[in-house]
């Protein structure tokens, strides 16, 4: 009898498993399903923007949509480029990315050297006093810095795409933080070797923060590139004009019979360089972004 | 150890940032108090010498605007929706990609990939997604319904004028909700799925030993744990949901409205950029301050709310 009972138990369990193990494998399958569509879903506006690109105007117009060009035109994206002056849009963001993320890398330096290494009065104070502002939208300070530049002058010039936003409290704050786990030591050696403080920054500094320098200006880069609303209020004239403004100054219809072809190989080019900067520098744009909940 | 010359060389150093954050944001601050509490305060008569009275002029004169309030509305509106489901898909996700093994950095990966993007450039993509060609007058055939559309059709259903001309306010409220949640997904599922992993393994193992369920494993453990990342998610969905301007315009063009209905989806931010050419600097620091004072409300009180929910 209780041998009996015994085995009835053994049973039970094993029965009770095995349906825990069915379960798992549902739950797993589940998962994936799950990730899968919302994959898809994520992806399919990427999907849908090159294969339109590539479709003739009479095929994008069908009633039911190919899934895949029948005929690839390629010269879809000859006629953007043309269309958009994607060439001199192109030129005109390259300029204000690069010498902005220069300059914004050269001031972040400074400033996160000295909040990290120096030791000066109201030190303290002032590095709360940069943070606060951290709290405070964009917005607020636009109306003003409209003003500014307009009595400065500096209305439809690169200058006023550059200057206002040279300087990032969260760049500064982010390599501070950096400097700061590099040992003191290092410093006071190579004071006592006679090695100055900037090329001490230079040569010992900035090699050991190099992925943090990275982050900044991959972001800052992408700044550039996506900066939309300041750029149209400021500069949107034809010679300053930025690529973001450009693409929708070149495209202003978004419904009805446009040529979508054409205006979605234009959005292509726009986002190929964003694929690069994704596809091989991920890693240090996560990890900034991670930190900062800033877009661009 | 404060040495003079160490003195002279921070503020040295310092210099260049601390000269263009005054400039480009400390007198903003001051000047845009300012300029809202100038009644009726205008650029252009300023440089001829008129002068304003102090008051709260502009700010009932903004609040009574019916623009303003079209405005305030929408971006209450996309707000409340966007920030609460692209919040918990989010976390579905998140979970989901943290307890795979195969395909978890390749899926990362893709769930990333729409952060990288130009929300205008985007926003083009997903209006073409959505926008018909040839609608008739009568509403019933039209050349091509958008892919959008063909699925729908292709479950039975009807098609619907998202954005196009005639198109109803929730059809275009719909796109834009779409679009925000994916837009805002990226950085979201970032955030959690990092929480997610910081957490320490010996919680689950002895929920393990205990035999406990799978649902109360999440609502007990994964959620508190996870507490602080989601308060951080949501308050800075929130701004950024107050924020809300460009993704209108990759979708609507920069009348922030289907064809026939000019400024019907425009925003608080929107609303900022369309008066400041006009000069009416005191209206639209009206407006600035009002959108800075909400923001600072809704941090308030999600901190505060943390503060009581969080689990440490």
């Amino acid at each position: 009898m209780e041998k009996n009972n015994k085995i009835m138990q053994e049973h039970n369990l094993q029965s009770v498993s095995a349906q825990q193990s069915v379960l798992k494998i549902v739950v797993k399958a589940g998962t994936y399903l799950f990730l899968g569509i919302m994959a898809l879903i994520v992806l399919f506006p990427f999907y849908w923007m090159i294969i339109s690109s590539l479709k003739s105007l009479e095929e994008y117009r069908e009633n039911i949509p190919t899934l895949w060009p029948r005929v690839i035109i390629w010269s879809n994206y000859a006629e953007a480029f043309t269309e958009a002056s994607l060439g001199q849009l192109f030129l005109n963001t390259a300029y204000v990315g690069i010498v902005s993320t220069l300059l914004s890398l050269v001031i972040t330096v400074l400033s996160a050297f000295a909040f990290a290494r120096l030791e000066f009065k109201g030190k303290n104070v002032l590095f709360a006093g940069l943070l606060a502002t951290m709290m405070i939208p964009g917005e607020l300070f636009t109306i003003t810095n409209y003003a500014t530049i307009n009595q400065l002058g500096w209305m439809k010039t690169f200058t006023v795409l550059i200057v206002p936003f040279l300087v990032s409290v969260f760049y500064i704050y982010l390599l501070r933080q950096n400097f700061l786990q590099i040992p003191n030591e290092l410093y006071l050696a190579a004071k006592v070797d006679g090695c100055g403080d900037l090329k001490y920054l230079w040569k010992v500094m900035v090699p050991l923060a190099l992925p943090t320098l990275i982050s900044i200006t991959i972001l800052k880069m992408m700044g550039a590139w996506n900066s939309y609303v300041w750029p149209r209020l400021v500069a949107n004239d034809d010679a300053h004009r930025l690529i973001t403004n450009g693409l929708r100054n070149a495209f202003t219809a978004t419904t009805g019979d446009v040529n979508y072809p054409v205006q979605m190989a234009a959005v292509a080019i726009v986002s190929a360089p964003l694929f690069l900067v994704f596809i091989f520098l991920r890693k240090y744009i996560m990890k900034g972004v991670s930190r900062s909940g800033i877009k661009g | 150890m404060v040495d003079s010359k160490q003195q002279w060389k921070a503020w040295l150093y310092l210099s260049p940032a601390i000269i263009l954050l005054l400039v480009f944001t400390v007198w903003p601050i001051i000047n845009t108090v300012r300029l809202a509490f100038l009644e009726g305060y205008n650029a252009l008569e300023a440089t001829w010498g008129a002068t304003y009275n102090v008051g709260i002029g502009n700010f009932t004169k903004v609040l009574g605007f019916r623009e303003f309030k079209t405005c305030l509305v929408n971006t209450l509106l996309l707000t409340v929706l966007t920030v609460p489901i692209s919040t918990i898909l989010a976390l579905l996700i998140a979970v989901a990609l943290n307890s795979i093994k195969p395909l978890q950095k390749f899926l990362q990966t893709i769930f990333f990939l729409p952060y990288v993007t130009n929300s205008i450039a985007i926003g083009m993509v997903f209006a073409a997604m959505f926008n018909i060609i040839g609608l008739r007058p009568d509403g019933l055939n039209a050349d091509s319904w958008g892919i959008i559309n063909n699925v729908i059709m292709f479950f039975g259903g009807e098609p619907i004028n998202w954005i196009n001309a005639n198109s109803g306010y929730w059809a275009n409220i719909a796109v834009m909700t779409v679009y925000i949640v994916w837009n805002a997904l990226p950085f979201k599922i970032l955030i959690l799925l990092g929480g997610l992993q910081s957490i320490n393994k010996q919680y689950y193992d002895a929920a393990k030993v205990d035999g406990t369920p799978r649902r109360r494993v999440f609502t007990r453990i994964t959620v508190p744990l996870l507490s602080p990342m989601l308060a951080y998610v949501f308050i800075t969905g929130f701004i950024g949901g107050f924020k809300e301007y460009s993704s209108i315009v990759g979708i609507f063009g920069e009348k922030m409205g289907p064809v026939g209905d000019p400024y019907r989806l425009n925003t608080m931010v929107g609303y900022i950029y369309q008066v400041l050419p006009d000069t009416d600097y005191g209206v639209a620091s009206a407006a600035a301050l009002i959108l800075f004072a909400i923001i600072l409300l809704v941090t308030l009180i999600n901190m505060q709310v943390s503060k009581k929910r969080v689990h440490y």
